[in-house]
């Protein structure tokens, strides 16, 4: 019963979202447009479930006092107190439960959890992925060797792309006539995105768009289980 | 092994604050290289400077902060382009910090067009998880999946959204996408299932992958790919940005890789030539 | 007192983005103290817009404000408290029921967007005559992309060996799919180059006021 109703669930909601697409009419299409509001909903308690999980797989590190256990109170205490300044004081326009915090505003120009966002958070995430500018440069000289024919192919797309999409790579080749206006480096990386790659990319997409086709009806037909779990 | 490439290869921290240099120094220095227009750029360009004027358009603000250097220029000269063109602005967010990123948009905007009214030209409704799935539902019944703005106030009350019940009468969609959900999940619901023209900005890392869905089904009507499409949207609607401001940066960080990747090269070739003579002997 | 706030969050904002650089030396503490602290802002972040953006709107309004009306909405409210369980090992089979909702929504969804984005308007968007364009590029373009297509495809056909003139059309497939990772990797390059542009941007310009915003 705990692994077959589930399997009839998601057998009974798949099918009818593929016969709600042939058949808009009702019953299908008000039952698919009430599903579908229904998942908004559920993927809201996913997200609560997600944020839930993190804190309680932080406070097991912490009391278990796995290397480097006190930089996980951090995160404990970060996570916290973000949520209580959300929910006290609300964010930009949604007010809280102490209601708008005016006074609070009008000392530090925001409200707490919007001003953690713009002076902290924002600053954050933005710089750590700004760390891969650098370990991507170092990739490229470690790593980009010209080998084989593949590996050549390889690099020669990428320094014609990169030089493509920069200023200096039309200033470059800015001055060449009309009639070899084809050999101007905006317009070779114009030519190799808009044929070759767009070539590799179908193709992947085809191949990739077939497998997710079979995943589907695999877990629609009950086939592939693992979404379930343990017993 | 003495004489092995690992000796030889340079300390990548070296490599880092060449980088640093070849970024600060130009955004310090501008040298001012010219910027070209792209055909998938003027596509979105002549898409916006085609819908009527009072048209209704979707906004979908999908990015964080993360990527805010590449689709936030774009959002701006989008937006600044739409408000010109007298069009009224729809925000949705599939990724809740697009919600602070629309709005950090809209405020720069009212100094320059104040005449935009919140909830006549513009509305924000906020952030919804789902992706795809959400937005079959807005394709089916808009008001069911936001029955409120960003501010809580019922969408009822505002006149922008008057008679919006579907994809039916909206101009356009316009997708700032930076991973999952995003403008494919837009491309697969809103174009190909109800039919709505549809472009997008996205980032670089994602633009490849995007760009097969610029074709003659116009899935996509052009793509803002990267900091530079930005920066050629910027010229064209003649408001230069940030992203105008980095193309320098852009093009020297560029050239300096690409030296590596030749230094790395010329580096593996000698040293294997060394090792295959000091073998032979 | 609103200007020295504003002043401090610059300041912040400058000290986190060194923290996190500092990495680029040797990893540290500042740098972990900025990474902890990152998950858990993030994670609070999307909790608290979760609540006030979906929960309230979608879920706790229509039900608080017009029961009668709305009452189906407790169905998918179950089954979100349902999902909460996965919390307690002892319940976790409760969220069985939930996941399967989800995972059957977005199986059904996904097998008829990706047949008809991702497959079948792929492949008409390759059927095209490549002799139509205006100049020779274009046509020399249209063939590549028919031919580039159709072998890379082959290439990713595994059910037979890839030997004699089918070994020689998965190779081609090969030779498009590398310059399309070619292609990948300076658009690659080029997103994460903008990145520390904008981090840069933000350093020279609100921080030290060295470049104009």
């Amino acid at each position: 019963m705990k692994r077959k109703i589930p399997l009839i669930i998601t057998f009974a909601v798949g099918t009818l979202l593929i016969l709600s697409e042939f058949i808009p009419h009702k019953p299908f299409g008000r039952l698919s447009g009430e599903l579908e509001n229904w998942f908004l909903i559920i993927s809201g308690f996913a997200i609560i479930l997600g944020q839930l999980s993190l804190f309680k797989v932080n406070i097991i590190k912490i009391k278990r006092k796995t290397p480097n256990w006190q930089y996980f109170i951090i995160t404990l205490v970060s996570f916290m107190i973000m949520v209580l300044i959300g929910i006290f004081w609300g964010t930009e326009k949604n007010p809280g439960i102490f209601g708008n915090g005016q006074i609070i505003v009008d000392t530090i120009g925001y409200k707490p959890f919007d001003y953690l966002f713009h002076n902290v958070y924002q600053h954050l995430q933005a710089t750590m992925f700004s760390l891969l500018a650098f370990f991507i440069a170092s990739a490229a000289y470690r790593a980009f060797i010209a080998r084989t024919v593949e590996s050549n192919l390889l690099l020669f797309a990428a320094i014609l792309v990169m030089l493509g999409n920069t200023s200096l790579g039309s200033s470059l080749t800015g001055w060449l006539p009309h009639s070899l206006s084809f050999l101007h480096l905006p317009r070779i990386s114009e030519f190799i995105m808009k044929y070759p790659n767009t070539a590799g990319q179908r193709a992947i997409m085809i191949g990739a768009g077939l497998g997710i086709i079979g995943s589907s009806l695999r877990i629609i037909l009950g086939i592939e289980r693992s979404y379930l779990g343990g017993k | 092994m003495a004489g092995t490439r690992k000796d030889k290869q340079l300390d990548r921290r070296w490599i880092f604050l060449l980088i640093f240099m070849g970024v600060a120094i130009p955004l310090i220095f501008t040298i001012g290289f010219p910027i070209e227009t792209t055909e998938n750029v003027r596509l979105v360009n002549e898409m916006i400077d085609k819908t009527t004027k009072g048209s209704k358009v979707i906004m979908s603000f999908d990015y964080d902060p993360a990527s805010k250097p590449e689709l936030h220029p774009m959002g701006m000269a989008i937006m600044n382009h739409c408000f010109e063109k007298g069009l009224r602005v729809i925000v949705v967010a599939l990724w809740p910090m697009g919600v602070q990123m629309a709005e950090e948009i809209f405020s720069d905007l009212t100094e320059k067009y104040p005449q935009v009214i919140y909830g006549e030209d513009y509305i924000n409704l906020g952030y919804k998880a789902g992706g795809i799935v959400t937005i079959q539902a807005m394709g089916s019944n808009f008001r069911e999946v936001f029955p409120k703005d960003m501010n809580g106030n019922e969408i009822d009350d505002f006149p922008i959204l008057r008679g919006v019940e579907d994809f039916s009468n909206i101009g356009f969609i316009f997708s700032l996408s930076a991973g999952d959900p995003g403008i494919k999940q837009w491309v697969q619901v809103a174009h190909d299932k109800y039919g709505v023209p549809l472009s997008g900005g996205v980032t670089g890392v994602s633009a490849p992958a995007i760009l097969p869905y610029v074709n003659e089904q116009k899935q996509l009507n052009g793509l803002l790919a990267g900091l530079k499409a930005a920066a050629e949207y910027e010229f064209l609607i003649e408001t230069p940005g940030t992203a105008t401001s980095g193309m320098d940066a852009q093009s020297i960080a560029h050239l300096i890789i690409i030296v590596f990747i030749a230094i790395g090269n010329i580096t593996y070739w000698t040293t294997r030539k060394k090792v295959k003579r000091e073998g032979e002997k | 007192m609103e200007s020295f706030f504003t002043h401090l969050g610059v300041w912040l904002g400058a000290l986190f983005t060194f923290a996190i650089f500092s990495f680029l030396y040797k990893d540290n503490p500042f740098y972990k103290i900025a990474e902890q602290l990152f998950v858990g802002l993030s994670a609070g972040y999307w909790f608290v817009y979760t609540i006030y953006f979906i929960l309230i709107p979608n879920l706790f309004d229509p039900l608080s404000q017009d029961l009668a009306h709305n009452w189906i909405k407790l169905i998918p409210a179950i089954l979100g408290i349902m999902m909460l369980m996965r919390l307690i090992p002892s319940q976790e089979w409760i969220s069985r029921f939930p996941i399967a909702l989800i995972i059957g929504t977005t199986s059904g969804v996904f097998f008829m967007r990706y047949l008809k984005s991702d497959v079948l308007n792929q492949l008409t968007a390759t059927m095209i005559n490549p002799f139509t364009g205006n100049h020779w590029g274009e046509i020399i373009g249209s063939i590549l992309l028919i031919l580039g297509t159709l072998s890379g495809v082959i290439y990713f056909y595994f059910s037979k060996k890839h030997e004699g003139s089918f070994g020689v059309v998965a190779k081609a497939g090969i030779y498009f799919l590398m310059v399309s990772f070619g292609a990948a990797f300076g658009y690659t390059a080029m997103a994460r180059i903008s990145l520390l542009i904008g981090r840069l941007q933000f350093l020279l310009g609100d921080w030290l006021g060295i470049i104009p915003n």
